[in-house]
């Protein structure tokens, strides 16, 4: 009846035949799953690549449109191979490290700071059943596993034995951890309306997308979202006229490529958790869910990236005031309203 | 705010060992404009002290200027300030015809002025750019590169050249405008016309960029004229010396034009004087264009030019302050001293008081603000 592709109905496939392999080889049932698990953290590691490099290319093409550029134009129709050659060249650069370093925690921190992002990629529904890992409690898990993340940038910054990496490193803590708490504040009032901390269970009880509802904790999780994943106007960790490159200063080739990587993984998760949570998910008219998912992802990534065009960026301290003394007390003023509104109309 | 941050300095001081680090930024550096080094002393994000090191791009511009003939120099001069060429040529040049006692026609003297004041509004404009990207908005660069690649065009139909011109000569200029500039010229002033209100859209009605610049590296007019500051620098300090008012040169009685001044002295009001400058400049190219003169171009100067014994001192209005030449002559083809003063060195030479004891970030905008160019503070 369905002729565009069904991403839910695959899965299942995928995961019965795999179960029903397991019986025939005399193998437990849980091998399959476990392959099967397996299976999906490969898959959603290519789907992860694929949608940075979408990304990537994006943003520069955006980027170059909003700057009365054309952006890359040569290697491929309209630059299309661009991201593919500049993956190539950053495979095939020496993998450095700087003699000040602090070796293995030089070496260890992109991966630190690339797995939590993608370990939060695994608990987002992205249609109707297709969820890689159905995490009962879905929100509170994306917020948990999101925030180790900045103790890799703290050790990339640390250990780079470079001064302009450690400011970096400092500045990046102080506000992951400032815009932590306006996030986590502004996504209690949807969980207040929907009653549940899983994700799909979000998404089902939106029948108007919870932005209607919480217009200010979008917002506010918007402009913390733009903060947590270090973009500009709060880029100040990485301030290329300040601090050269920030904390990732002294680094080159394939681990710069895995921060570049967790940068924009960071921005999928977190743009996909705001459709999740505000924007009704992959709920839509006409169109099959993921299309409804991706579009209004890539939506909302249009925003990160048009205010990364457009902004100057915020000194640290201005970054601070912002974080504690505006998103802080308005988050919890929606809250409160949230829930005075929800006990009134009981 | 210094209040609360120096009490939680205290407080950290108190109960834990701190100490300052010592950063190098720069020689090699993306916004020191060029390769300068500050040596600055950090207490976690602020600034104890910073100590401007130069000379990495000296080239003994002065030196050279003993050894070269006077109209050879010109084309060295270009490269003093590489973005307000023609005032380093045009400064030169008033010195020598000082000194040869050189008649300038009008004809020329307007070309001077018509291009002149492009070139202020060019390096305004990569002022502009450079200055949002300091701040970390890019965008505002690729327009400012934008409108200032129609202005070398400009530059281009006129002398072949798009950055150091050898435009000007002893006496006069090398080139008669070609056929069609000044409707090319009238037509960029009619597109440029609009443009700072672009600008401003995009950068001083942003509250952020408002932020970073509002009472960011104060500069009292004390302050300014003891440093010896010039230029948008120092009329943003709220002292209106200008010289094409105040000890007007060639030409520039003839044109109806404002000094812009702003009292505050912060970085913004530097910004708002040299938008408002632009603005003013395009004024004056459009009289200029209107009321260019018929006649020569060059005034009769000897084959070998040999200024009396003597000595002159001219200086002009750059867009980055007073540019002086001083030159000496013993009746010989080549001056026996060549002095340059240069507008960056004061203007960098206030930075150490500016910077006490701010943020790293003000650092970056307070160094974009006082606009200076490096191997013009080398020579």
């Amino acid at each position: 009846m369905n002729y565009i592709f069904d991403p839910a109905a695959a899965f299942a496939w995928c995961l019965e035949q795999l179960r029903t392999l397991a019986t025939l080889v005399h193998l437990p049932v849980m091998a399959g799953e476990w392959v099967g698990s397996f299976l999906v953290m490969i898959g959603l590691f290519t789907v992860c690549s694929v949608i940075v490099m979408i990304l990537v290319y994006g943003e520069r093409k955006i980027a170059a449109h909003m700057q009365s550029r054309l952006g890359p134009m040569r290697v491929g129709w309209h630059g299309l191979l661009q991201v593919i050659a500049d993956v190539i060249k950053l495979m095939l650069k020496e993998s450095f490290v700087p003699a000040a370093a602090d070796n293995w925690i030089f070496r260890a921190a992109p991966y630190v700071v690339f797995i939590p992002g993608f370990m939060a990629l695994i608990a987002i529904p992205m249609d109707r059943g297709v969820i890689p890992a159905h995490v009962n409690m879905g929100l509170l898990y994306i917020l948990a596993v999101g925030t180790p993340g900045v103790i890799g940038i703290l050790m990339a910054g640390w250990s780079s034995g470079n001064k302009y990496s450690l400011l970096g490193g400092m500045r990046s803590a102080a506000q992951m951890i400032s815009y932590e708490v306006p996030l986590v504040m502004s996504v209690l009032g949807v969980i207040m309306l929907a009653g549940s901390l899983d994700l799909a269970a979000i998404v089902e009880a939106q029948k108007v997308p919870y932005i209607i509802y919480q217009p200010l904790a979008f917002i506010i999780f918007l402009i913390a979202s733009v903060a947590e994943t270090n973009r500009n106007p709060f880029d100040i960790p990485e301030a290329e006229s300040e601090l050269t490159a920030g904390f990732h200063t002294e680094y080159g080739g394939v681990r710069f490529a895995y921060f570049f990587l967790a940068e924009y993984v960071n921005m999928f998760v977190l743009s996909a958790a705001a459709v999740t949570l505000f924007l009704g998910g992959w709920k839509g008219p006409f169109l099959p869910g993921w299309v409804w998912y991706f579009a209004k992802t890539f939506g909302i990534l249009f925003l990160f990236m048009w205010f990364r065009w457009t902004f100057p960026r915020l000194r640290s301290d201005q970054l601070m005031d912002l974080g504690w003394k505006v998103l802080t007390p308005l988050a919890f003023l929606n809250l409160i309203v949230t829930g005075l509104v929800l006990v009134l109309l009981k | 705010m210094s209040t609360e941050i120096s009490s939680i300095g205290a407080l950290e001081t108190a109960s834990m060992n701190t100490e300052e680090v010592t950063l190098n930024m720069g020689p090699q550096h993306p916004s020191t404009h060029g390769a300068l080094r500050l040596i600055l002393r950090l207490d976690g994000e602020r600034v104890v002290s910073a100590q401007p090191d130069f000379g990495y791009v000296h080239r003994g511009m002065e030196k050279m200027g003993e050894t070269l003939t006077y109209p050879q120099y010109i084309f060295l001069s270009d490269r003093i300030d590489y973005l307000a060429s023609f005032f380093n040529e045009w400064g030169y040049c008033l010195a020598a015809e000082k000194l040869g006692q050189v008649e300038v026609p009008r004809r020329a003297d307007y070309l001077r002025v018509i291009v002149s004041e492009l070139m202020r509004v060019t390096s305004h404009l990569i002022w502009l750019g450079a200055m949002g990207m300091d701040l970390g908005a890019f965008t505002p660069l690729t327009y400012t590169f934008r409108e200032r690649e129609m202005v070398l065009d400009l530059f281009e139909a006129l002398c072949g050249q798009r950055m150091t011109f050898n435009y000007m000569r002893i006496g006069g200029v090398s080139r008669d405008l070609p056929a069609g500039f000044v409707d090319k010229a009238k037509a960029f002033l009619k597109y440029f016309e609009k443009m700072p209100d672009v600008y401003d859209a995009l950068l001083s009605k942003n509250p952020i960029f408002i932020a970073r610049m509002k009472n960011v590296g104060t500069m009292p007019t004390d302050m300014a004229r003891s440093f010896a500051v010039t230029g948008p620098n120092l009329r943003g300090s709220g002292t209106a010396l200008d010289l094409r008012q105040s000890e007007p040169y060639s030409v520039y009685p003839d044109f109806k034009f404002q000094v812009i001044t702003r009292p505050e002295g912060d970085s913004l009001a530097r910004y708002q004087v040299r938008v408002e400058e632009m603005r003013q400049s395009a004024a004056i190219i459009a009289q200029a264009l209107d009321g260019i003169p018929e006649g020569d171009i060059m005034s009769k100067v000897p084959r070998v030019f040999k200024p009396p014994k003597g000595e002159a001192y001219a200086r002009v209005e750059s867009c980055r302050g007073i540019q002086g030449f001083y030159l000496v002559s013993d009746g010989s083809t080549k001056p026996t001293r060549c002095r340059i003063r240069v507008p960056s060195f004061a203007n960098l030479a206030v930075m150490p008081t500016l910077l006490k004891g701010v943020h790293v970030a003000d650092v970056v905008a307070i160094m974009g603000s006082l606009d200076f160019i490096v191997p013009e503070i080398d020579r």
